[in-house]
This record gives C-alpha cells, structure tokens and sequence, in this order.
C-alpha cells in the first residue's frame, strides 16, 4: 500500500498489513548522479525531497554514513519555532514553520508538528524591556507573538514556580503560539520516503571519504562503497562539517560542542507548551507520549563526544527543579548529547562552501531541527540554480568578511 | 566532570576552567594594511579538528593560562605546555 | 495463581509484618519485600496494563528488570507516580495503585483498547490523524498517553551531593563483586562497594555453599573484611552512569520518596560485577500474567521467600536456568518442562492457565521462562569499551576497554559461580581478568519470525514480533529505526528485557548474524533516577547567589528597595511608597540639590607594572598613553569584533599603575578578557592585574551642593574646581584610612567619587549622608540614577547598546580614525559593515505630551512597519517636565530632527529623533 491514510491504516489492519511497502528502498549507488547530498539527516532528505519537489531534480543520491536520521536529526528535542529578532532570521525560520506547518500532508508521513507555543520567560523589569523589544520585533517581523504578565504566564504554564521564594520572580514573558514541537524522528523518515517515492537513492552505511576534484571543481565523492559522481554535491553534515570541510580543503569558522538532552519518564498531561526560561538556562516540553523533554546549554569543553557530561547536566536539570519544582521528583529516564556545529554568530551557513561544486548548509548550532524543512528547500535552490534563494543570501559564509553578521543574541543586548 | 591538570594548581574540576580558543593563533599587525579575508582568518577560522586537539585554557581560580593538548573525541588530557615564550 | 511465603528463607524480617494497600485492598507485607514481592506473596496476579493495548499484566522480573509493575504510591504526605515495584522496599502504609489503570489494574476499563490492535501496529500514527488536522487528534492521544499523574506538591528535602574519590569502585555486591572488593582492600586499595540491593550477597542465596562455607557466613565474612580493611560499602546504591575521566555517578536511595543522595565518584579503577538478566522466550501470549521470568522467579525465592506457584510449568535453556529450576523445585513446586523451542502458546484470560505446545495443554497458572543471561553491560558501554558477540553464550560480552575497568562475573558472562571467583581474585588484584569459557555451548534460542500467534517483545510498550516483521517489511531495518518506529527498548525499564529479543528477531528476519545487526545506544541512567538528584542544596537563593553590598544593612535601614541589577542586590530606590513617586523625588532632589549614591558594586581593576601604560593603550579603544598621572578618561574595551564590550573610566595613579572601573555586572568577564591579553601576547611579569573591586566601598555625592557635602569629611585637600578639577583624582586618608577621591560624574552634574576599604565604608556613608541631609539633599537609588545618566545622553552597556554597537554608533570616531597604535578590535572597525551607513546610532528622541514611551519599543518610519532600530531607554524626567528617551536607529546621526514613528504592540508614537543629550548639553554643571 502506497499512500498514508486512516482508509489505509484500516484495510491494512484487516490483512495483517501485509500490503505496506517498504518506507525507502536500500539501492546501490550509481555511478554518477545529478547531485549528491552527503548526510542522511533531516536537511540532507529534505534537501533531496525540494530538489524533486521544486526542481524538478530526480537523479539525487543521500549518502549517509550511519542510519538515516541518526545524526541530531534524531536526538534533538524538537522544538520547532520562528521567534526571531532580525528580519533575516525570521524569514529563514518562518519558511520553516510555515513548511512544517504543511509538512505532514505534503510528505503523507504524521511528522505530528504541535503547536503548543514556545513561552520565553521574563524575569526582571529589564528582562520585559528586552522582552518587549523582542516581542515588537517580532511583529514587525510578521511573526505571531505575545507579550504576557505574569497572569498569563501562569495560565499558559500553571507548574511554574509563582511562589515568593523562587530565585527569580517571574514578571512575563513572550509567547509564539504557532511554534511548538514535531516528532522528530518522523520528519527524517517522512522526508526519506517522499524523496525515495521520487526516485531518489537514499544510499545509507555509505562513509564518504574524499571528494574527486578536476581542474578545481569537485566532480564527485569517494566513499566506503566507491565513487559516485556528482554534477554538483551539497553537504549537510550537522556535528561533522569540518570534518568534510577538511576533506574537500575549505575552512569553516566552526567550534563543535556537545549539547545534552533528557527524557523522563511518560507523565500525564503536565505542561502544555515549551517553556524556555533564560535565567535558569533549562527548556522543557512535554511530549505526546508524556515525557518530559529537557534541554539547556552546550557543554563547557568543546567536543565530538557525544555523550555529555555531569556540570551542564547539573545545571540545565538543577534549572528545572527551581522553575517548577514539582517536577523535583519525576524520574529521569534517558539523557545524551550530539553534536552541534557552532558559527560566531550562531546562525547557519548556507551556499557556496568555497570549492567549486560543493555547497553548504551547517553551522545551524543548537537549532537545526526546527530549520529542516527550509534548510532543505534553500540548499535545494543552491543546488539546483547555482544561486541563493533571497531568504538564504544574509547567510552566504562571506558575511564573516564582511562582518555582516546575523547575531541573535547581540540583539539581546548580551555583548560578546 | 572531567579533570584538567593546570600547570600551577595540578587536576582540578572541568568547571574551574575556561576554553580561551584554539592555540597557535597569531594576532595580525594591524598597524600594518591587512585584508579583510585575513582578518576575517584570525576572528573566525577555526580547525576544530576530531582527535588530538592544541587548545588555550584558563584555570579561572588561579588566572593561569596555559595550553592543553586533549583528544576532542574520547577526551583524554594528553598534555599541558606553558604559555610563556622564555619557559624552557 | 497459588504464591505464598515459604516457613523459611530470605533477607526479610518475619517478625515484623508491613501492612499497605493495593487497589484498594488490604494487605500484608514483610520488612524486607519489595512491593513486586508483596504483592506477589499476596496473590496479587495483574500488577498493571500495559502502555499501548492496556493489556493486563504481571510481575515479570524481580529486580530491575521488570518492566510490568508500575505504580503511583502514597505514603504519608508524599505520592509519586511510576514507581518501579520490583526495586521499592515495601514500607508500613503504602497506598499503592497501578498507573495507566482505571478504577484497577484488574479492571480497567481501557481494556477494550486490546480488541483494536490490528489496526494500532508499529507507527500507526504516522500514516494517520494527518487530516484533517493533527490538532484535533492530538489531544485525546496526548490524554490516553502518559503513565501516572504528577503530584503538584512541592517537598522541601534537597538532594545531597558529594565529591568522593576511591582507587577501586566494585559495582554489585554478589559473590564476585564482594570477593574482588575484598583481596582489593586487603591489598591496602581505598575500595567502593556499591549494591543497589539493600542487602549484599546478590545470588548467594540461590547456592548452598560458597568456598566450602555457608553463604551467608561467607558473605558477612567478606563484608567484614573488606570494611575492617578500611573499604566502604553502599547499599542501595546505583552506580547510574560512568563518565569522562573515570567519573562514576552513584546514586543511593533512602526511605519512599526521600531525595536520593548522588555522588560523583572518581575511581582510579572500576571493577564491573552487576551480573546478568534473565531473558523471555518469544511465544504466543508470553505476556500473560503468570508467564514470569524463570531466574526471577529463584530470585523471590531465595532473597524474599516468596513462591510464585506450587505447580509451574518452566520452558528455559542454558545452566543457569537448571540452576534456578532446582531451586524452585526445592523450595516445594512441582514442574513440569516444556521444550523452549517448541510452538508454544500461552492460554488463559487475563492471566496464564497454562501453555500449549501443538494440541498439547499443560495446565499451570504459572509459566516460568528463561531464554537465557544477558549480561549487564550498560556501565561498560558508558565507558566507551567495546562489545563482543560469543555465539557460545549467545550474548554480547564486555570486550577492549578504554579506561581501567574490569568486569567480571555474569556481567562478563562467566555464570558459574566458582568461575566467577576465580575472576574476581584476579580483579580484586588488579591483575588482567581472562574469562573462563563455560563448557556448555548456548543453542540459539530467538524469536521465530512468521510463526503464529501475538509474541510479545517490549511488554511495556506493547512492541509485538509482529511489529518488528512490519518494521522490517517497511525498511526500518536499522536496530535504531528498529527501536524508534516501534517504540522497542524505550519504556521506563529502556529495553533491559526487550533488546535482545528485538535486535535478534531482526536478525532472524532479514538473516543476519546479530552482531551485524547490533545494539542501540546504551545511555545513562541505568535505572530512572529522580530529577532532584541532579539539583542538591544550592537552591533559591543560594542558586546564582546574589552579589551583596557592604551597605546593605545601612540601605534597609532607610527602607531601600533592593532590587537584582547584573547580579547584584542594590538599592532600586528608597521607600516604601509608591516606586514612581520615590524615584521621580529621588532624580529632582539629586538635580536641585545634593543627593549620595553606593557605587560600591562597580568594577575597580588595578593595572600595574613597567608595560601597564602600553597594555591598557592596547585594551583600550581610546588612546590612553597621553593620559597624566591623576587624571582620569572614559573610555571603551572593544572585542576584536570591533564591538563595545564596556565603557567606564579609567585613572591613572601613576606612571606605571592604572584603575579600570568597569560595569557592575561586567566586572568577571573584564578581568577575564585582560587576563587573556596579559598572557597571551604580552610578557606577563612586566603587567599585574588585580580586581580590587571587593575590597573598596565607593560613595558618590552627586548635585549642585556636593562640594559643600564632601568638605564636611574636612580632608586635608582642596576640593575647588581648578585645584580639583572634573576627570581628576586624588589620593588622601579619612579617619587614617586611604581614601581615593574622584571627580567623575554619571549624573552630569558635579560629583564626587570617595573609594574607601570597604569595612569602612558604613562610616562613610553615614557621615555623607548626615551632611547630605543636612544640605536639603538625600538618598539617590539606582532608577532613579538611570533617569539622571538619560538626561544626559550617558549609555548602559548591555541596554542602550547591543551586541552590534561600535564606539562610533556612539559618536565616539576620534581613534577610529586618529590612533595610530594597535589596540583591540582596530581592524574590525573598518570593515564593510562598520563602515555601512545604516549602523544604528545613538540617539535621543524627543516626544511629545506626557506619556513615556516604552523601553523596547521599535523606530519605525513614520506609516511602515519597516523597524530602524529600537528605544534602549526611556523616562519622564523631572528636571525637564517631559518624557525623554534615547534609542539606536539605523543612520541615526543623519536624522536628527526627522520625524519617526515609535511602535509598540501596534500602538503608533511620533518622535522626532534629536541628540542624546537633553540636560546641560554644554556641561556647565558637570564642570562646576
């Protein structure tokens, strides 16, 4: 059986499902494709999925070293939000929204995008200047946004610490109500299947191991199961991209650090929506099957480890006591740690990568999974055209020259 | 929590410490005309390898730098080396 | 179902009787059981439903294990949800119910759930609930989901947390571990034991005798030994996760619900014995109630006296479980063996009644399975060591280790128990452990794909083989799409009996060798472990404490607001009216007349040494090589993005000492940013930097009459405007104290800065502000300061700049273009975007009538929603009668006089942007 559908899901359930076919085929690679995507993460299959879609571009392989989706696609917590302050931002991020916000019927996959909002707390007369600031940026933006009191705050997230011992008082906060969190491993495998169903060769287990240069120009990849050739290669490789960097001979202004995520044990509805507390440096969702998905900061050491480490588990966990201490007691099930791809300016790097033939999407930070769905679509535009898409030209790597930078957090009033 | 050996104080916790950059990073003159992609090396490029790692800390209670040489993948400490240019 | 104590046997106290309830019913327990325990000596059969299909379902295992027996407990005041029965002791009063069942585990009325399983597979949900909206679906599924319910009660108990070192760590205190701690303590080792049991000895009950002794003499012995020979043992007490640098997390329980205490161990050298689990046989209906691991099963017996049935039928494999069959057998059941390979089928309603095998029914309300050990290897793979798979033991063994760590025993697949001393000896001796290999050679026992019948893999999470086949049809092949498409492996036990089964019916399915196909990732916790362990004392306001001030106690007196500014606890205003009305006198009173200030929390950074003159020239964005002993410049540090980083002044005391005062909540990262260029670029004996900003108080008099106020302190200097003039400083003594005065002013008027040690500093300030008083003038608080300092056009770094600002968005060009010398930050002030003319500017905006405008509203231009920049700081002043505020507007230095608009929450203000500056522009007052 073909397409998704609860009239599917029903006949199947009554012939066993013996009618369902495979999500992705497990082809052997071509010799030469019209591009080739190193990474089988969620930007690399979405990127072969607009390539198809918007292109017109089928003969596409993603190479990928391990599972598909195995990289941070799948050990993130899945945040998905636009609550950007600058307008390049905010394009780039609300593209994504607005993609994820069709996804699951585009793709025919459930990638079960939620949107629960993502609640920025306050908690200081300052903190709800800048509060505001971020706010108002956000409309002018175009962004759907709330500016709340702490009323609100504490309709919208009841658990939070309101008492008047909390280390900080809680003075508002600003909301995203279309922001909110999908089901991540979905959106790797939804993206997969549409892109397969397309015809592209999703080529897992595959390590590449160098790239094919002629007269400067990369013609193709070298990897564990031979060579492929490429009209044109794009990377998105999130965790690794100097390592390919190192490969194919261009720098990236990259730091990789490990960031930590946990899990608790399933719980019955608790929290409603993702709540981001800055101060305490902890953010928590609750997932559809009840757990508790805890987020903070990155590791202290930068790292390809990625298992992360007890100081940063203290603090992004301790952060969560103190804002909602009745959480004190719900058992921790699972944490761990991937990799991310830190830029100066923590925002991504999308197009030319500096060698001919090769583009670029990295450098995403903390915050790829809830890009995916525009990342794919703007390095497919790269791909396909040679050119930036309007929304991916502020983050061409030439800003660092440049010194355009598109800095988030110096909008936050936080100098570097 | 990892343990890092400052030169000065011996092995002391993870969080006593802060990463200053990547070692062997050499300030251009500015007195001297430079170009923007060069400039733009020395802020931003970053090896960031996997493996063995040449990196500058600061052991934060004492105010000691020094260079650390680590491996970024299993996170052994292979080794320290002074900062100072007259140490021998 | 027909369990019951046995007279005799096990680690509980008869004499003292537990009474709890469960569901609602009345029991009885002893000291000693867990509640799996008790409830199975009760004759409890469904202990809970499972996640999915609600189906019923019983104590499987009897440790950690057991993924069927969940509960949401209370006792006295404290409930928990999700509460793992098999590894909680029983205590006197537990009200004890099931989650995910309603009004019980035995009925639920969920149950139905079960009757549409053929429509709720693997990852139904993803081809589904797409249209028309996810929203509308979500909902309910997100109800129906969840286990037990979270008790909103805050409890005020603190987890501990302790730093400990030891050369040895033994993990698991059976008979391995307690021999291999004890020849290592005997050998002089500092040695850990840790047990997560509350008794030691692991499965010395299960054997007669342990080298030639009794086993329980034999194990009080080793306990004896090991402690007389200085070791430490923990009992309950996990060893949860191992991390970099031989880090191990430990994790020891108290009483119900009492925070745990954590340790973070460093161990020179860890040695692994945690044994091994039992693992199920895949057949249809092996979820039952009554189907009950085989090795669980000897373990009830023998450690709580518990037997599960009289008559059982047992379908098991290996010697272990021969082992475990004889035990049962003796402590009074009757078997009956069934072949483990054999098509079985479990029969019965809600409950086992027995197993088929073909035609053949064997009738017993217990079934007794054991497919096999696997071995614990989760702390082996937390440490990075490597797993090998032995087709002799059909399980993955511990193999090459990074760190020093051994394992031995079952955890290292050595079952035989006098094999598994021998490797404990070696451990125990720090010599290399060679595993013994076992005679018997293990016939693979794995789940049969295509075979009939519903065949349970994951019992939490309902994960069926059949489940597996359609991962494997549908190309989820991967062990880790494997786990995630099915939701194999990732319930509360995580897997610990799932795995196995899981990855090896894959393997069957596509034929495989296992190995190929693998394990997930095993990630810390070993066992779920309560958030607050990771949180300890520091809570509240211990949690990033505040920075106080040595006046804190003179600022309640006069009724201080204190307020968080940057970390530190200062004076907002003073008075307990309203905080608008304070702050308005406060600013009028400070213009008009004379007010004081603690400026005691900005930063003092001394620079000294014979290269210190070149140094703060190079740290500085501004020259300061010009600057004379005893004066005094403003000045900004720039990052070398070009970007300020803070603003301040900075005297110079002498040749070769300067005094940096930075921002309050700056003051760390200055000293780390001239730290970093001391030592990285310079020759650090030629430069010392000293943060002394602790150690002098500072006391600012600020307004037309400040003069007269200091000269009542009668220092012996003169305070008039051409022998002290503005941007200078003094040194003197007060009271025979050293007294660093300073004419620096944030207010734009007239200002004295007095520095003195900072147990001074109550002195000081009381005999300012009596003299302060006496002049008509008062107290002056930080909002108050801030209007002041936005009269005049004066920035906060952080607020009226971000993290974009140059010093020339500031108006502030002259060494951007004229410094010759190198300093921090110089090339990038020429880059592209520094030289684009639409950076944002500092400005002031001028507004009409009397509505303040809010901070961090947006400029736009006038009719767009086009943002150019945004307001930093706004206020009603009271020396000029009108609103001000000042804003950072892309090209803002060219609009002065342009009308714009203000947007805030779609509320439109017309501003006319103007010069920052709005109060004595000329700087009469400031210079007086």
């Amino acid at each position: 059986m073909g397409a998704y559908s609860a009239w599917s899901v029903f006949k199947e359930g009554l012939r066993d499902g013996r009618g369902w076919r495979q999500a992705w085929r497990t082809p052997t690679p071509k010799k030469h494709y019209d591009v080739v995507i190193i990474g089988g993460g969620g930007h690399g299959l979405a990127t072969a999925y607009y390539l198809t879609k918007n292109h017109g571009i089928t003969n596409v392989a993603v190479i990928e070293k391990g599972w598909l989706g195995g990289g941070n696609t799948g050990r993130n917590t899945t945040v998905i939000r636009s609550n950007y302050f600058y307008p390049e931002s905010a394009a780039l991020y609300d593209l994504s929204v607005q993609l994820y916000e069709g996804l699951s019927k585009d793709l025919n996959y459930n990638v079960m995008f939620s949107q629960r909002g993502n609640l920025v707390l306050a908690y200081s007369e300052h903190e709800m200047e800048m509060a505001a600031r971020q706010y108002n940026a956000m409309r002018l933006n175009g962004i759907d946004a709330e500016l709340l009191g702490p009323n609100e705050v504490r309709k919208m997230a009841p658990i939070l610490d309101f008492s008047d011992t909390a280390r900080y008082p809680i003075h508002g906060g600003v909301n995203q109500p279309r922001a909110g969190t999908g089901r991540h491993d979905a959106v790797a495998w939804g993206f997969a299947r549409a892109a397969d169903q397309a015809g592209v060769d999703i080529i897992q287990n595959c390590e590449v191991q160098g790239f094919v240069m002629e007269g400067g120009r990369c013609v193709g990849v070298e990897t564990s199961k031979g060579e492929i050739g490429a009209g044109v290669v794009g990377a998105a490789v999130a965790g690794h991209s100097s390592v390919i960097a190192d490969l194919a001979g261009y720098d990236l202004p990259i730091t990789s650090y490990c960031l930590q995520a946990f899990v608790s044990e399933p719980l019955k509805p608790i929290l409603d929506t993702v709540v981001i507390s800055p101060a305490f440096g902890t953010y928590v969702s609750q997932s559809d099957k009840g757990g508790l998905v805890i987020g903070g900061g990155l590791d202290r050491v930068p790292s390809y480890a990625q298992r992360g480490n007890m100081p940063v588990q203290e603090a992004v966990l301790g952060g969560l006591v103190e804002m909602m201490p009745a959480l004190a007691k719900v058992k921790l099930l699972r944490h761990w740690g991937g990799i991310v791809d830190v830029t100066p300016d923590s925002s991504p790097i999308i197009g030319p990568s500096g060698v001919d033939g090769i583009y670029l999407n990295c450098g995403w930070g903390t915050g790829g999974f809830k890009a995916i769905p525009a990342g794919g679509y703007l390095l497919a535009h790269c791909l396909a055209t040679g050119e930036h898409h309007e929304i991916s030209k502020p983050f061409n790597r030439s800003r660092f020259e440049t010194g355009q930078l598109v800095d988030e957090s110096a909008a936050s009033g936080i100098p570097h | 929590m990892q343990r890092f050996p400052c030169p000065f104080c011996g092995p002391r916790p993870e969080t006593e410490f802060h990463f200053m950059g990547e070692a062997g990073k050499i300030r251009p003159k500015t007195t001297q005309a430079i170009s923007d992609a060069e400039w733009a090396t020395y802020l931003h490029s970053q090896r960031n390898e996997k493996g063995t790692v040449r990196e500058v800390w600061m052991h934060l209670t004492c105010g000691e730098m020094f260079i650390m040489i680590r491996d970024s993948v299993t996170m052994e400490v292979l080794g320290t080396e002074t900062l100072r240019k007259d140490a021998s | 179902m027909t369990a019951r104590r046995l007279p005799s046997g096990g680690v509980i106290d008869r004499t003292q009787p537990l009474t709890f309830r469960f569901d609602g019913r009345v029991m009885c327990g002893l000291k000693g059981d867990t509640i799996a325990s008790a409830l199975l000596a009760n004759g409890v059969r469904i202990v809970g439903r499972s996640f999915k299909y609600h189906r019923p379902r019983g104590v499987w295992g009897s440790w950690v294990d057991d993924p069927n027996a969940i509960m949401t407990i209370r006792l006295g005041d404290r409930e928990l949800p999700n509460v793992p029965a098999a590894t909680t002791l029983l205590e006197n009063g537990m009200e004890i119910r099931a989650v995910n069942a309603w009004p019980s585990a035995k009925h639920d009325v969920k149950g139905g759930l079960d009757l549409l399983h053929r429509w709720l597979g693997a990852g139904f949900y993803y081809k589904m609930f797409m249209s028309p909206d996810w929203h509308l679906f979500e909902p309910s599924i997100r109800k129906m989901a969840g286990l037990g319910p979270v008790n909103t009660a805050v409890y005020d108990d603190p987890s501990d947390q302790v730093n400990a070192a030891c050369d040895v760590l033994v993990v698991g205190g059976g008979p391995a571990g307690l021999l291999a701690a004890r020849l290592a303590a005997e050998r002089g080792e500092d040695v850990w034991l840790v047990e997560d049991h509350a008794t030691l000895g692991g499965t010395s009950a299960q054997v007669t005798a342990i080298d030639g002794q009794d086993p329980e003499a034999w194990v009080t012995a080793q306990e004896a030994a090991i402690l007389a020979a200085g070791g430490r043992i923990l009992r309950q007490t996990t060893a949860y996760g191992i991390y970099d640098h031989q880090m191990v997390g430990l994790l020891e329980k108290f009483d119900f619900a009492a925070a745990p205490r954590r340790w973070r161990l460093r161990a020179g050298r860890i040695v692994l014995a945690s044994g091994a689990l039992d693992r199920p046989i895949t057949f249809a209906n092996n979820d039952l109630p009554g189907v009950m691991s085989l090795q669980g099963a000897a373990d009830f017996a023998a450690r709580y006296g518990v037997l599960v049935d009289r008559k059982v039928v047992v379908a098991a494999r290996g010697a272990p479980a021969e082992h475990a069959i004889a035990l049962i057998e003796q402590a009074g059941a009757r078997l009956t063996r069934v072949a483990p390979d054999a098509p079985l089928k479990a029969f019965g309603y809600k409950g086992a009644q027995g197993i088929a095998i073909g035609g053949l029914r064997r009738f017993a309300d217990t079934v007794l399975v054991s497919g096999g050990l696997t071995p614990l290897v989760h702390l082996w793979r937390h440490a990075g060591g490597k797993l090998d798979w032995c087709a002799r033991r059909q399980a993955f063994l511990p193999g090459a280790m990074p760190i020093q760590m051994q394992a031995i025993g079952a955890a290292n697949g050595t079952y035989s128990l006098h094999d598994a001393l021998e490797e404990a000896r070696a451990a125990g001796t720090n010599t290399p452990v060679t595993r013994v290999d076992t005679a018997e050679e293990m016939t693979p026992l794995w789940p049969k794909p295509n075979s009939k019948g519903r065949q349970w893999v994951d019992f939490q999470h309902d994960v069926t083989l059949k489940d597996v086949s359609l991962a494997a049809q549908e190309n989820y092949v991967s062990v880790e799409h494997l786990k995630r498409y099915t939701t194999l492996g990732m319930a509360a036990d995580q897997g610990k009996t799932a795995n196995m089964a899981g990855l090896a019916a894959m393997a069957a399915i596509q034929d495989r060798p296992i190995p190929e196909v693998g394990t997930t990732t095993f990630r810390p916790p070993f066992v779920p472990i309560p958030i607050e362990s990771f949180h300890g004392h520091y809570s509240k306001q211990l949690w990033h404490p505040l920075k106080r001030l040595p006046l804190e106690t003179a600022h309640r007196a006069l009724d201080a607001a204190l307020c968080e500014y940057g970390g530190w606890l200062r004076p907002g205003w003073y008075g307990n009216g309203a905080a608008q009305t304070h702050i308005q006198a406060e600013a009028k009173q400070a213009r008009e007349t004379v007010a004081i200030f603690d400026g005691s929390s900005l930063g003092k950074i001394a620079v000294m040494g014979p290269d210190a003159a070149a140094f703060v020239n190079f740290v500085y964005y501004n020259t300061i090589t010009t600057l004379q002993p005893g004066r005094i410049r403003y000045g900004f540090m720039l990052t070398e993005g070009g970007i300020v980083k803070d603003d301040g002044v900075i005297a110079r005391l002498g040749p070769e000492h300067f005094l940096i005062s930075c921002s309050s909540s700056h003051t760390d990262s200055v000293r780390l940013h001239l730290e970093a260029w001391r030592q990285d670029g310079n020759d650090p004996d030629r430069i010392f930097i000293h943060d002394e900003t602790q150690a002098w108080a500072t006391v600012t008099v600020t307004g037309p009459k400040a003069r007269g106020v200091v000269e009542t302190l009668g220092l012996p200097l003169d305070l008039g405007r051409e022998a002290f003039p503005h941007m200078s400083l003094q040194t003197t003594s007060w009271k025979g104290q050293p007294m660093r005065l300073a004419r620096v002013s944030f207010t734009g008027d007239l200002s004295f800065e007095m520095s003195v040690p900072a147990r001074h500093a109550e002195a000081l300030w009381t005999s300012l502000h009596d003299a302060t008083k006496a002049a008509g003038g008062g107290l002056l608080g930080i909002e108050a300061m801030s209007i002041l300092r936005a009269e005049k056009g004066y920035i906060m770094i952080g607020k009226d700049t971000d993290g974009e600002t140059m010093p020339h968005d500031l108006g502030f060009t002259v060494p951007r273009n004229k410094k010759t010398a190198a300093f921090i930050g110089d090339r990038s002030l020429h880059s592209p975007v520094a030289n684009a003319a639409d950076r944002k500017q500092l400005v002031g905006l001028a507004v009409g009538g009397d509505d303040v405008i809010p901070t961090g509203a947006h400029v736009v231009l006038t009719g767009t929603r086009q943002s150019q920049g945004y307001v930093t700081s706004s206020y009603f002043s009271p020396s000029l009668g009108k609103p001000i505020a000042l804003a950072i507007v892309a090209g803002g230095t060219n609009k002065m006089g342009q009308d714009m608009e203000t947007w805030h929450k779609d509320a439109r203000t017309s501003v006319t942007i103007c010069p920052p500056c709005v109060f004595d522009p000329e700087g009469e007052r400031l210079n007086a």
